[in-house]
């Protein structure tokens, strides 16, 4: 490592310009006579080196090196030269990035930048080697986004001092990260998809994607299929409406943690995510053999909620369509119990024994029970308690070889 | 009930008491219970703990012990299986049982089966020993000379027939529910489980407190009464338990049919393994039942 004093650099480039006084800086020649040496620090330390081949082979690399650094034409040039505006070539994207939550986080949030060390080079990576987009090497080719975004996002001290939740490593184990970490699938989500690049907003603000009423459509660029089913059933409706607190795509799947619908694991957790909203329901089903088999898992076949309404066009029994609707029982029961007939799907999935009004013979038969339960135990209880103090009497009383025959 | 005692054959000879010296020192043993009416009860104490474990964890699936327990066995299918299995085990024993009675009762017209001293069918004397043993829980009266089978094993007896019918019935209709709508209305599924779990907990509350308490930790029986393992009991325990049924053996002059021998130790030594166990989980149960019921 080199460090270079004001002094001696001045005197040093001083010299060598000596030859050609008064003509425009070039990049090959003369300004990475100096810059070339990769090594080479400012007085603040920072690396001003930069790497000729990665430069030519950057998409920038057509450029002067004075294009970007305005008020260095001569030699020699201040120490430190002010920073280079890309907004100059780039006005859509500063645009956007000046409303982003990135720029407020550096205005209104105390020992915040947004960004670590310029809006652009903070994602883009070094400004002298930035490649187009689509470039395996880019920091933003989707396949590399997480681990930018990481960058910042994937450090607990830092999501701990903005109250910011780790976002990164519940997305690396998602089905999404997996998909584009493991699988190497360029069309998996990753944080641009959903959140956007340059204009990327607070989900509290109506504008952003990611703000609760617009996630169907943005979930639903991608799950296009899924999307138009969500807006059949009576939550996407409800959602459309103006009904703020129906559910959305990450209410059942969360934003960043999603897992693979089918698998155990979720099949294991999201009974109680319906049942947070639908409270009677839960309960009631708490109470059937569906809930009982599902608690103790190696079993997640057992029926959850949406097996029987459907996950995403859930409508209400009364619609024709719906999958419990009566007309549609058989079928519906009879995905899982072969030979279900008219009779069984009169079974109540959600019978409530403690409800005299609509269940009366179960809740009838469930206080016969109750009655018979308490009525024997109480009874015996006593017998039995009587009779052991008895007997301990007797045993006390006489210690005669037949005590143990009391 | 089947009756312990053959009435026709005789497995002891008269000539072997004859032949055997009046030993006052050596007590003499008497069968109170056939090996095919100990294995019944085995059959019966095994598969219902499986039963009832595993009814259990069902019950309170919510519960840290259920979901650390199916975790450990992979899950609820294997709970499942154990259920079922055991539950086919014990259909199989009582139909067994249920035969045996019709065979005696019926075809071979044993009346004493449904009525007299060694039926199980209940009878007013059943009614006067209830009351006259609560009379002496009070020091209200004299103890009541049992028969051969006291009130309290009757009942014993009849809740678990009664529960064989119920909780067997509602288990298969829940196993098969297909095939049971076809007799059923939809309702009766739901009623089902709410038979089967209240009835099942009847069963597990009243056994391992009431039944263990009456039959064995009483302290005149403490820690366990080996009768239903060994099947034989000392004359003396005999005499004392059952006055009438002793008095009635020895008026019919019938001792010689039931005088058996001693039980072998190793026969003691097994039971005594054997029945602790049983005990021990089925306290276990009953602890975990109650604080699954306490903890709502």
């Amino acid at each position: 490592m080199k460090t270079v004093s004001s002094f001696g650099l001045t005197l040093f480039a001083s010299v060598l310009l000596l030859a050609a006084p008064g003509r425009p800086l070039r990049a090959d020649t003369d300004c990475l006579s100096c810059h070339g040496d990769p090594t080479l620090q400012d007085t603040n330390g920072k690396s001003i080196g930069v790497s000729a081949d990665k430069f030519h082979a950057s998409i920038h690399g057509s450029l002067k090196c004075s294009d970007c650094h305005k008020d260095i034409h001569d030699y020699p040039h201040p120490d430190h030269p002010a920073a280079v505006q890309c907004e100059t070539c780039h006005a859509d994207e500063a645009s956007a990035i000046a409303g982003s939550i990135h720029a407020k986080a550096s205005t209104s949030v105390p020992g915040a930048t947004g960004w670590k060390a310029h809006p652009c080079t903070g994602c883009h990576g070094n400004a002298h080697e930035i490649v187009t987009k689509t470039d395996p090497n880019s920091t933003v080719y989707p396949l590399n986004i997480p681990k930018t975004c990481g960058g910042c996002h994937g450090d607990p001290a830092m999501a701990k001092k903005f109250h910011l939740p780790n976002v990164y490593a519940l997305y690396i184990d998602s089905i999404h990260g997996f998909a584009l970490g493991k699988e190497g699938l360029l069309v998996a989500a990753n944080c641009t998809s959903c959140h956007g690049s340059h204009k990327i907003l607070s989900h509290t603000d109506p504008q952003s994607s990611t703000y609760r009423t617009n996630i169907p459509r943005t979930c639903g660029s991608c799950h296009v299929g899924i999307n138009e089913q969500y807006q059949q059933g009576v939550h996407g409706k409800a959602v459309t409406a103006g009904n703020a607190s129906a559910p959305v795509c990450t209410d059942c799947h969360t934003a960043h943690g999603i897992v693979e619908p089918t698998s155990a694991d979720f099949r294991m957790q999201s009974t109680p995510i319906c049942g947070s909203c639908h409270r009677d329901k839960f309960s009631t089903y708490r109470d059937t053999f569906h809930s009982q088999l599902g608690l103790l898992g190696g079993y997640t076949e057992t029926a959850r909620c949406w097996d029987c309404h459907r996950a995403h066009e859930v409508l209400p029994a009364s619609d024709p369509n719906s999958p419990v609707n009566k007309a549609n029982l058989i079928a519906t029961c009879g995905r899982c119990h072969a030979g279900a007939n008219a009779s069984f799907v009169q079974y109540q999935p959600h019978a409530n024994a403690r409800n005299r009004k609509l269940n009366p013979a179960l809740y009838y038969i469930r206080l016969f029970m109750n009655l018979l339960l308490t009525s024997v135990l109480t009874f015996f209880l006593l017998h039995t308690a009587l009779w052991l103090i008895r007997s301990r009497f007797q045993q006390a009383k006489s210690k005669s070889p037949g005590g143990k025959n009391a | 009930m089947p009756d312990p005692t053959p009435t026709t054959a005789a497995p002891t000879p008269e000539a072997t008491i004859a032949t055997q010296p009046a030993a006052p020192e050596q007590p003499r043993y008497f069968l109170r219970f056939t090996l095919g009416q100990r294995c019944l009860h085995a059959v019966l104490f095994t598969t219902f703990l499986v039963l009832a474990a595993t009814g259990l964890m069902m019950r309170f699936s919510g519960s840290i012990w259920a979901i650390r327990f199916a975790k450990l066995v992979d899950g609820f299918g294997t709970i499942l299986f154990f259920h079922k299995f055991c539950a086919l085990v014990l259909t199989l024993a009582f139909i067994i049982h249920v035969r045996e009675i019709v065979a005696r009762g019926i075809f071979k017209r044993d009346k004493s089966i449904f009525w007299g001293p060694t039926s199980m069918v209940a009878n007013w004397k059943d009614v006067k020993d209830l009351f006259g043993h609560m009379r002496w829980f009070l020091g209200l009266g004299p103890k009541p000379r049992f028969e051969r089978y006291a009130y309290w094993e009757k009942f014993d007896y009849w809740a678990v027939f009664w529960g064989m019918v119920v909780i067997g019935f509602s288990g298969y209709a829940m196993w098969f529910a297909p095939f049971f709508a076809r007799f059923l209305p939809g309702w009766a599924l739901n009623a089902a489980l709410v038979i089967h779990s209240e009835e099942g907990l009847l069963a597990i509350l009243f056994i391992f407190s009431i039944h263990f308490v009456n039959t064995h930790l009483r302290p005149d029986s403490f820690p366990m009464d080996m009768v239903i393992f060994t099947g034989r009991e000392s004359e003396e325990e005999f005499k004392n338990r059952r006055p009438d049924e002793y008095q009635r053996m020895i008026a019919e002059g019938k001792s010689a049919t039931r005088i058996t021998d001693a039980p072998p130790l190793w026969l003691l030594n097994f039971s005594r393994v054997v029945g602790f166990t049983a005990i021990v989980i089925g306290l276990a149960l009953l602890v975990l039942t109650l604080s699954a019921y306490i903890a709502g």
